[in-house]
């Protein structure tokens, strides 16, 4: 990065930052701070619940998953415009009038305060080990790739957010993730418009596709039936829509989003808002991805992306197999480069069998590149058994850094910025709400006045920002950093998932049972996780269906159906 | 702490109800984007595998 680059990302990150703080100074009032007075529109509320889901992770994680598997991934989120429409018409109406400030306040109403603290606990457990994620994931990838120190560079994130956040609250929240969602629109465009620029001389957008599509990445849509298959269409539509509605319409960093809307009408606009734009804001990323695979094909890629861990190795003893490696891969690419080329030219003049020789000269090189960086990652654990051998989440960055001009390059590195930025201060709003809300004020102070809890709210918030960050520096990851978020959600969701539907639906089930019905299917979920065999999408409606016909049992039991159903309170 | 805001009132449904009457419209319209989005992802799929 050189000054131009330090410039867009300061002045981007700083100015949202400061200005979110400024504009939102002074709130002392409970309904300001948690649901920002309820002004907001449905604009910003869905571009709040996009930069809310959007963390860093998506702009690192996404298009390494896209270079490397290509489009699958976008079948997780088709169950989410599904889910949009339940909670818009089911689960909004519900907080709406009870005025709750929390998710978890309306399952204290509906059942009792045993099941609202389960809940709620579930959810600190989860998003407090969420929002470490959040700083640590990109902190890790930015700071190898970019040289920066990665405890500086968490301290830094963690350190801005919780200032604007703690000060601010809801509204602060509000105001910086619209400003930051539009940045990652136009870098996300601007990468894009970029990377088709620097495809070589007489490969067209249209061949680069092609390229990806010969290559296996364009498959976007999976039939299969098949449970431990991680992405297909039915796990995306069932096991989405479980995931979404637990994620949406029972997660506090989300549904304190849409709390803050004016009416009812604005929080169900922002949610359809996001309904529609999800999808294809993740094809697009997901697309960047297998444009960055084809522009590859053409540029001679590092044998292994994560650069950081492989001059650590290649200069210990040892490292020269790694050397010897890089070597044999080189006239490897250009063998490979050398067919992609003939066959389009072939396709281009429609000649059938020349483009089947092609393809299988492609096929070829590829077997023996895949054997290739097989070799890397054995070869680097030899040296060093806890040698990091996954490199997916370093192709997006290591490609802007390598191939993209600068301004541009501060642009990119803002957008990851800003995403991270825009999750962690939900998180952080989401878990001291729920903080003062569902514990403090329930139990330890149920007289103090609005200040008092302004006050107490915003103690939670920074205490919650210091143990994220404690999180971040002692986090450990395996496999891609996109799915071990999902696969952490969805242990959890489920049961608070099947509480909720307990509560709206099921409304001869009382307190005991419900809460009875969560415990036992959340031992369900971690003992189907531990056993393995099943895709994460499948924990979610696993758990939300165990918990609804747990709950139906224990409330058949005499012991447990002496306590009466209790009615929701609505007014 | 219950309470409903006036703006509410014409949009709300029935209590207890499940709020699927009204706003029929814009949930068709978010729904038929999903339906919309499969078939432009297996029409892609199909032309560029």
């Amino acid at each position: 990065m050189n000054v131009l680059d330090w410039i867009v990302l300061l002045g981007a990150t700083l100015g949202i930052a400061v200005y979110g703080w400024w504009h939102t100074r002074g709130r002392k009032h409970l309904d300001g701070y948690l649901r920002g007075d309820k002004r907001t529109n449905w604009i910003t509320i869905g571009l709040s619940v996009m930069a809310t889901q959007a963390s860093a992770i998506t702009f690192l994680s996404t298009p390494g998953q896209g270079y490397a598997d290509g489009l699958k991934f976008v079948q997780i989120y088709f169950g989410l415009p599904i889910a949009m429409v339940v909670i818009a018409a089911v689960f909004v109406p519900f907080y709406r009038r009870l005025g709750v400030f929390t998710a978890y306040e309306f399952l204290g109403r509906r059942f009792d305060p045993k099941t609202r603290v389960l809940a709620a606990a579930l959810f600190l457990l989860q998003r407090g080990l969420g929002a470490g994620i959040t700083i640590y994931a990109p902190s890790i990838i930015v700071s190898s790739v970019l040289g920066w120190p990665l405890n500086l560079t968490i301290i830094i994130t963690a350190i801005i957010v919780t200032i604007y956040t703690v000060s601010g609250g809801c509204e602060a929240v509000n105001v910086t993730q619209k400003y930051q969602m539009l940045l990652i629109f136009l870098g996300l465009i601007v990468a894009f418009g970029v990377i088709a620029a620097k495809l070589p001389q007489g490969v067209s957008l249209i061949d680069a596709f092609h390229v990806a599509g010969n290559a296996g990445r364009m498959q976007a849509i999976d039939h299969s039936t098949n449970p431990n298959n991680r992405y297909t269409i039915w796990s995306g539509i069932l096991g989405g829509v479980f995931l979404s509605l637990a994620y949406f319409g029972t997660d506090q960093s989300q549904v304190q989003r849409y709390l803050s809307g004016s009416s009812v009408r604005e929080s169900r606009l922002g949610l359809m808002f996001n309904g529609i734009m999800k999808i294809p804001m993740q094809f697009f990323i997901l697309l960047l991805g297998t444009m960055v695979f084809s522009f590859y094909q053409f540029e001679r890629p590092p044998i292994f992306f994560n650069q950081a861990e492989w001059q650590r190795h290649v200069h210990a003893p040892g490292g020269e197999a790694l050397q010897k490696l890089d070597d044999q891969f080189s006239p490897l690419h250009v063998e490979k480069q050398n067919g992609i080329r003939d066959w389009l030219n072939a396709r281009h003049v429609g000649d059938k069998t020349s483009e089947a020789a092609a393809q299988a000269r492609i096929e070829a090189a590829e077997n023996k590149v895949r054997l290739l960086r097989a070799e890397v990652s054995k070869t680097l654990t030899a040296i060093n058994a806890k040698a990091d051998t996954k490199d997916t989440d370093y192709v997006f960055l290591t490609f802007i850094l390598d191939h993209l001009p600068h301004g541009v390059i501060g642009l990119l590195v803002t957008v990851i910025f800003a995403a991270s930025l825009s999750s962690i201060s939900s998180e952080l709003n989401a878990l001291g709400s729920t903080s003062s809300i569902d514990f403090y004020r329930s139990f330890m102070k149920r007289d103090g006045t609005d200040a008092h809890y302004v006050f107490a709210s915003k103690c939670f918030t920074a205490l919650w920002g210091l143990i994220a960050l404690a999180i971040a520096f002692f986090f450990q990851f395996a496999d891609n950093l996109i799915q071990a978020v999902n696969v952490i959600g969805s242990i959890f969701y489920g049961p608070v998932l099947g509480l909720f539907f307990v509560a709206f639906f099921f409304k001869w089930i009382g307190g005991t049972a419900a809460f009875l019905g969560a415990i036992v299917s959340q031992a369900l979920v971690i003992g189907v996780h531990l056993m393995g065999g099943v895709a994460f999408l499948w924990y979610n409606p696993i758990g939300a269906i165990a918990c609804v016909i747990f709950a139906a049992m224990f409330q058949a039991l005499p012991v447990v159906g002496r306590s009466a159903a209790k009615q929701t309170m609505i007014p | 702490m219950n309470r409903t805001e006036p703006s509410d009132s014409k949009h709300e449904e029935p209590p207890n109800m499940p709020g699927f009457r009204t706003w029929r419209g814009l949930y068709l319209l978010v729904l038929g984007s999903l339906t919309f989005f499969i078939i432009f992802l297996l029409l892609w799929s199909r032309w560029f595998s």
